[in-house]
């Protein structure tokens, strides 16, 4: 006599720690084989494109911190370019290698985060802790730059809000010198731990092809053996300028996106060890007083000056009637932002390409066939942000 | 390899029909096409040995509510081969279905129904079109020009039903949208009259 078993529907969040954020996954489960994976998404949706459609540029800038929130600047920096293609600034070379900086250290913030997270989901508490500490750091050194630890508003288009402290340079170059020793400590506690290894390998697999057609990028093309990279492919900033290998994976799978994770950050830290010596003094945004702020000295002396701060702070600087997409390389993948200006001081359309949503949507595909307990490794490997991926 | 100017020659002879206009700008091409050819000519630019186009980057609208056609449909596309980027583009009216590219390119999926949530434009042939980043049982489409900022309704924990409701949005204060044009260029009207008296003059 046969029995009919009706398989199991599973919630899998949207309160779930391994779920790195709000994301409601509804597994339809044949025992402990996953079947089908629903992920609801959009529970932490806050409408960030309508928003930004009636602010001024320079007010929308915040709210790009808000959506990779462990990589706050690397969104900031792909909408500070949009704007500086459309209007063609020239950006001074201390600026640029002050952002490249910081989006390295973005990538480094983020890149902890998910090497640490995902060592927790599968069993290994000790990283979270020492990889936390490391970012306890270099949040520190986003707060002595623009004020604030996670929400940095730092990057204007034509450069940066203000110059690095005194100091800042120092220290920074004092943690990339000890910083490698962490990563080789993280190395020693999960590459090749048996267990961790168990959990990963072979796990989540992602083909070439697949990976082509769910428009993956960042890490989860490269850990599939395709070397691209928007900076090293298309250059923006100063990256021309400095010298940095791009990791690639070969097997696609979860183990190797984590040791793509782990060479970038020491990529990182190298491009924060060029950037530092490439640095020199001068100025940090454009002098046009049309698009940046005038110094609170020059506004006390200048009327010229007085009027542009007053302009830029009310109505905003007008950007002309122009169509343009332009991405980074955030460390989650191609972060990108498609602008319509329409010639008035707010943007008329803003669309945010955020990488996570497009990793998110082929969960069904990656976790067809693998056991429930597979779930949180192939989705911390994924590296999902919610505040990106709902915008 | 192939440069833009050339990929913009090849794309204008061989779909010369289809396409209603090219143009190159900030390094990117940008495509003007019919609604009915969308799947022609994207499976041209992802087959053809010149173009490769293999990875589809975003899907969205532009609402322009005071055009007859209002939407404005593009698609971004990705070319790893020659490291090249397309937008291509077409308008529609407000209630026109049009075709999903699902079938060419799987990452279409979530695209659409974020279009599809976000101005409320229908694809035929979705396997899976409903809303995504909107609440269950959400009504309008956000992203539409004339969906208020603030929204219609608002939800809260009620003590008295034990449950979250939703009910419409009250405000202590309206929204404010300054016209920060007037004090330097003139307000609207003052303009229209100026305008006015110049053509008596």
């Amino acid at each position: 006599m046969t029995k009919k078993i009706k398989n199991l529907n599973l919630n899998f969040g949207p309160q779930h720690p391994a779920a790195h954020g709000v994301l409601r996954l509804i597994l339809e489960l044949d025992g402990e084989v996953v079947e089908k994976a629903d992920p609801h998404i959009g529970l932490l949706h806050r409408g960030t494109e309508k928003l930004i459609e009636n602010k001024t540029y320079m007010q929308a800038v915040p709210y790009f911190d808000r959506l990779d929130y462990v990589a706050p600047m690397n969104q900031e920096h792909a909408f500070a370019l949009a704007i500086e293609k459309i209007m063609d600034i020239k950006v001074p070379i201390r600026a640029q290698f002050i952002r490249v900086m910081f989006c390295e250290i973005g990538r480094i913030l983020s890149h902890i985060l998910n090497v640490t997270t995902q060592a927790l989901d599968v069993g290994a508490l000790t990283p979270s802790l020492w990889g936390f500490e490391e970012r306890e750091t270099l949040m520190t050194f986003y707060e002595r730059a623009s004020g604030s630890r996670l929400h940095a508003n730092y990057f204007r288009a034509g450069g940066v809000h203000q110059d690095l402290p005194a100091g800042l340079e120092k220290d920074i170059a004092k943690f990339c010198e000890n910083f490698p020793k962490i990563i080789n400590d993280l190395e020693n506690l999960l590459t090749d731990n048996r267990i961790f290894k168990q959990r990963n390998v072979d796990i989540g697999i992602v083909t070439k092809q697949d990976a082509l057609d769910y428009s993956f990028s960042g890490v989860m093309i490269r850990g599939s053996g395709v070397p691209w990279d928007l900076r090293k492919s298309q250059p923006y900033d100063c990256y021309e300028q400095l010298e940095f290998k791009v990791p690639v994976g070969k097997n696609g799978d979860c183990y190797d996106r984590y040791l793509c994770r782990i060479e970038e950050m020491r990529e990182s830290v190298s491009i924060i060890k060029q950037c530092l010596a490439k640095m020199e003094k001068g100025p940090i945004k454009t002098f046009d007083g049309k698009i940046s702020p005038p110094s609170k000295k020059e506004i006390k002396q200048s009327m010229e000056a007085l009027i542009h701060h007053f302009k830029l702070f009310t109505e905003g600087y007008r950007v002309p009637k122009d169509e343009i997409y332009t991405a980074v390389e955030a460390p989650k993948g191609e972060f990108g932002v498609y602008l319509i200006s329409d010639g008035s001081s707010k943007p008329y359309k803003c669309k945010i390409r955020a990488p996570g949503f497009s990793h998110l949507q082929s969960m069904d595909y990656l976790i067809k066939g693998h056991m429930l307990a597979d779930v949180p490794a192939v989705l911390g490997s994924l590296d999902i942000v919610f505040g990106e991926v709902d915008r | 390899m192939i440069n833009l100017t050339d990929l913009e020659k090849k794309i204008n002879s061989e779909l010369n029909t289809k396409i209603k206009k090219t143009e190159i700008k900030h390094n990117q091409i940008y495509v003007e096409i019919d609604k009915d050819d969308l799947i022609d000519v994207t499976l041209f630019i992802k087959t053809n040995k010149d173009s490769k186009f293999k990875q589809l980057i975003d899907i969205t609208v532009v609402d322009y509510p005071e055009q007859k056609k209002r939407f404005k449909i593009v698609y971004l596309f990705l070319s790893h081969e020659f490291n090249q980027r397309m937008v291509l583009s077409y308008l529609i009216n407000e209630n026109e279905v049009i075709s999903s590219l699902t079938s060419i390119f799987p990452a279409a999926n979530w695209m659409e129904r974020e279009v599809f949530d976000m101005y409320g434009v229908s694809f035929k042939d979705h396997p899976d079109l409903r809303r995504i980043l909107t609440d269950y049982g959400f009504e309008g489409h956000p992203l539409r020009k004339d969906f208020p900022l603030t929204g219609h309704t608002e939800v809260r924990y009620s003590e008295d039903q034990k449950k979250v409701i939703s009910e419409p949005v009250k405000l202590e204060q309206n929204y404010r949208n300054f016209d920060y044009e007037s004090p330097w260029e003139g307000t609207k009207y003052i303009k229209e009259q100026t305008d006015n008296n110049d053509k008596k003059n």
